[in-house]
């Protein structure tokens, strides 16, 4: 459509935006950071403050007198926009310690844990305590795969026939299915788990299918509003031109519709999965854990990365710890990497 | 020779498709099974409401609204709810109360965050920030839990005592044991962290929307930045920022095992939130259910549905008010 024409008009005689932060105001930042840095130094001298928060505080605290005494120069009005500039920028740096120092943690406690089998053997004959360099989380790694893998195939299918709903067969009920998924989407995990060990694992028995299941609907939420954008963006221009050639809509659906939308599509399904590669509340109530390397889903529980973390945990030795680490650097590493093919697959769609 | 044919058309050729604006039945088809598929989420919504009212309808009749106000929590025989005792209210008092403690503190940093993004760097360095940011939002619960037990939990029991020092005198702050260690302060912590980036993401989207002749007017006036932000943009997102907030508080609320790592459940209603003891509705659950016997199943999914219908309501009101703000926006 017009859309996209539009759009790159109106971008064009957009208003230039006069607050972006130009090289000029870099240059300001350097004098009253230097100053803040020595008055922070003084303090944490003076005062019992101690260690890099410490003086990570005592920074942020001169720096906003600094940058006060700064815009005073000029009037009330420029000191106080310096002021809340500081504030701004600090709340955002500051959200960024603790995620940094997760980062730092799992990655480098982690690195300990692992050595060359710790993806081929699993837990059989080795405890949580036991030294490192023996047993491994292959177990863990191949039961998230296997949970993951029929959590898909129920999710993504449910997820994109849900946003076909609302953006190809815009039916009556389109506004309320929007709703609904948002409400699912706000469906706390352990409740999700709750349904399948009532429904599933009360009858029969712990299995990596039961956990499927609940990942599924943890999953399913995320997968159709994220098809239901990228579908979205699929022009109407290429509908109105299969039903002019006669097409019916199932055909101009899957030929047309979907085709265009693929990378897009991929990405909502990689999303869906890293939302809930992690989840561990619901698999402490459908795929339970075992220690055992296996590939059956059904009748007995199954190991998963999250699960493999949580038992090592409550083991809580300092070896059982560093495996807990371990866990968690290869499970963030997963989810990484899904993030990254969501990231590749979104950027094909867009050229 | 299929050229031909279409130059050419003979009588033995497809007939003339009669132009109709009427669906035909494969176009029914195609919309009845779709409409089916989307029915899906529908269906799981409902089972799982009527599931766990199902198996835990006979707690709710057994303790009425005792079961909301009442804080024992005694399986009995484990067998039957005869000489059973079953109470929420201090985990439901303690999951408001953790989750509630997370907002406040998570408050600052989404409104420094959103704001930052939109209006305090340029675009390229934006796209960077916010990849990162819902990189951040996917980390498991699990790595926020093991991370605030091990390496937080140190330094804010430290920062508890510190506060208890000088702010002890306010009934809150208080504690009766000298325990820092694992309480809902702590949590609270972690699930702060946790929905800032949830929160954020969606204030930041309304940020952005604030209309940009009204900043350019408040420029044009004179108005320094924080000037413009102040009359134009904080008003305008307001709703957005309760909308995302309120988004952040039904993960929060629901949030199990981020909570069972760093929080020390004691059933009884409390509100130090320094000390170590608190209440958690989801961490409950999860901690329960391993050794429960029959009756205490039951309870288990009674908890569950009183707190899949506090999420409900909470996610509800924040799919209200997020989609009114779009639409005045639009």
């Amino acid at each position: 459509m017009s859309d996209t024409s539009t759009s790159s008009i109106m971008q064009e005689v957009q208003p230039r935006k006069p607050w972006v932060n130009r090289g000029q105001s870099v240059r300001d930042m350097v004098r009253p950071t230097v100053v803040a840095g020595v008055v922070a130094s003084v303090v944490v001298l003076l005062t019992g403050l101690a260690g890099l928060l410490g003086f990570y505080f005592a920074f942020v605290l001169s720096f906003i007198v600094v940058s006060f005494v700064d815009g005073m120069r000029h009037d009330k009005v420029k000191a106080v926009d310096k002021v809340m500039t500081t504030l701004v920028t600090a709340g955002f740096a500051t959200a960024f310690i603790p995620w940094a120092s997760i980062l730092f943690t799992v990655f480098k406690r982690g690195a300990s844990a692992i050595y060359f089998g710790y993806f081929t053997h699993d837990m059989a004959y080795t405890a949580g305590d036991d030294d490192l360099g023996m047993g491994g989380l292959s177990h863990a790694l191949v039961g998230s795969l296997l949970i993951l893998l029929i959590a898909s195939v129920i999710a993504i299918p449910f997820g994109i026939v849900t946003a076909l709903y609302i953006t190809e067969v815009k039916g009556k009920l389109s506004g309320l299915v929007r709703v609904i998924v948002q409400s699912m989407s706000g469906v706390p995990s352990i409740v999700a788990g709750l349904f399948v060990y009532a429904v599933v694992v009360s009858r029969y028995s712990f299995s990596g299918f039961a956990g499927a299941i609940s990942l599924a609907i943890l999953m399913l939420p995320t997968v159709a509003r994220t098809s239901e954008e990228v579908l979205k963006l699929v022009p109407d221009d290429l509908r109105s031109s299969a039903y002019a050639l006669g097409a019916s809509q199932m055909a101009t659906t899957f030929r047309i519709v979907l085709p265009t939308a693929r990378s897009g599509l991929i990405t909502a399904s990689m999303l869906g999965l890293a939302r809930v590669a992690g989840e561990t509340a619901p698999l402490i109530l459908t795929a339970y854990y075992s220690a055992v390397y296996s590939l059956k889903v059904t009748g007995q529980p199954l190991a998963s990365l999250p699960m493999y973390i949580f038992q090592n945990f409550s083991t809580g030795t300092d070896t059982a710890l560093t495996r807990a680490w371990g866990g968690a650097a290869v499970l963030l590493s997963f989810i990484f990497i899904l993030f990254i093919i969501a990231r590749l697959a979104g950027r094909g769609s867009r050229k | 020779m299929s050229i031909a044919t279409v130059d050419k058309p003979t009588a033995d050729g497809p007939p003339r498709r009669a132009i109709t604006n009427q669906r035909n039945a494969s176009d029914k088809r195609f919309r009845a099974v779709v409409t089916a598929g989307a029915m899906f989420a529908f269906v799981v919504l409902a089972l799982i409401a009527s599931f766990l009212l199902f198996r835990g309808f006979e707690v709710f009749k057994e303790f009425g609204f005792g079961f909301l106000t009442s804080s024992t929590w005694d399986a009995g025989s484990g067998e039957s709810l005869e000489g059973a005792s079953f109470g929420v209210a201090a985990m439901l008092v303690g999951s408001v109360i953790v989750a509630l403690m997370a907002m406040i503190l998570a408050l600052p940093f989404v409104i420094g965050t959103s704001l930052f993004l939109e209006y305090y760097i340029g675009k390229k360095l934006r796209a960077v920030l916010v990849s990162i940011l819902d990189l951040m939002a996917a980390i498991p619960s699990i790595i926020y839990g093991l991370w605030g037990y091990l390496v937080l939990m140190p330094y804010a029991a430290g920062w508890a005592e510190t506060i208890n020092k000088y702010f002890g005198w306010i009934p809150i702050f208080k504690v009766d044991v000298e325990n820092f260690d694992a309480s809902p302060f702590i949590s609270a912590l972690v699930l702060g962290l946790m929905i800032i980036p949830i929160a954020s993401s969606v204030t930041r989207e309304v940020y952005s929307r604030a209309p940009q002749d009204q900043i350019s007017a408040a420029y044009a006036l004179g108005g320094s930045r924080w000037g413009a932000l102040k009359a134009v943009v904080l008003p305008f997102g307001r709703s957005g920022l309760i909308g995302g907030m309120l988004l952040g508080l039904g993960r929060a609320l629901g949030e199990t095992v981020a909570v069972l790592l760093t929080l020390n459940l004691v059933f009884e209603v409390k509100f130090q939130v320094l000390a170590s003891a608190g209440g958690n509705v989801a961490s409950l659950i999860a901690s329960r259910i391993g050794e429960a016997g029959p009756s205490e199943i039951k309870a288990l999914m009674a908890a569950g549905l009183v707190l899949f219908t506090l999420t409900l309501l909470v996610n509800f009101g924040a799919s209200i008010i997020v989609s009114r703000t779009s639409k005045v926006a639009q």
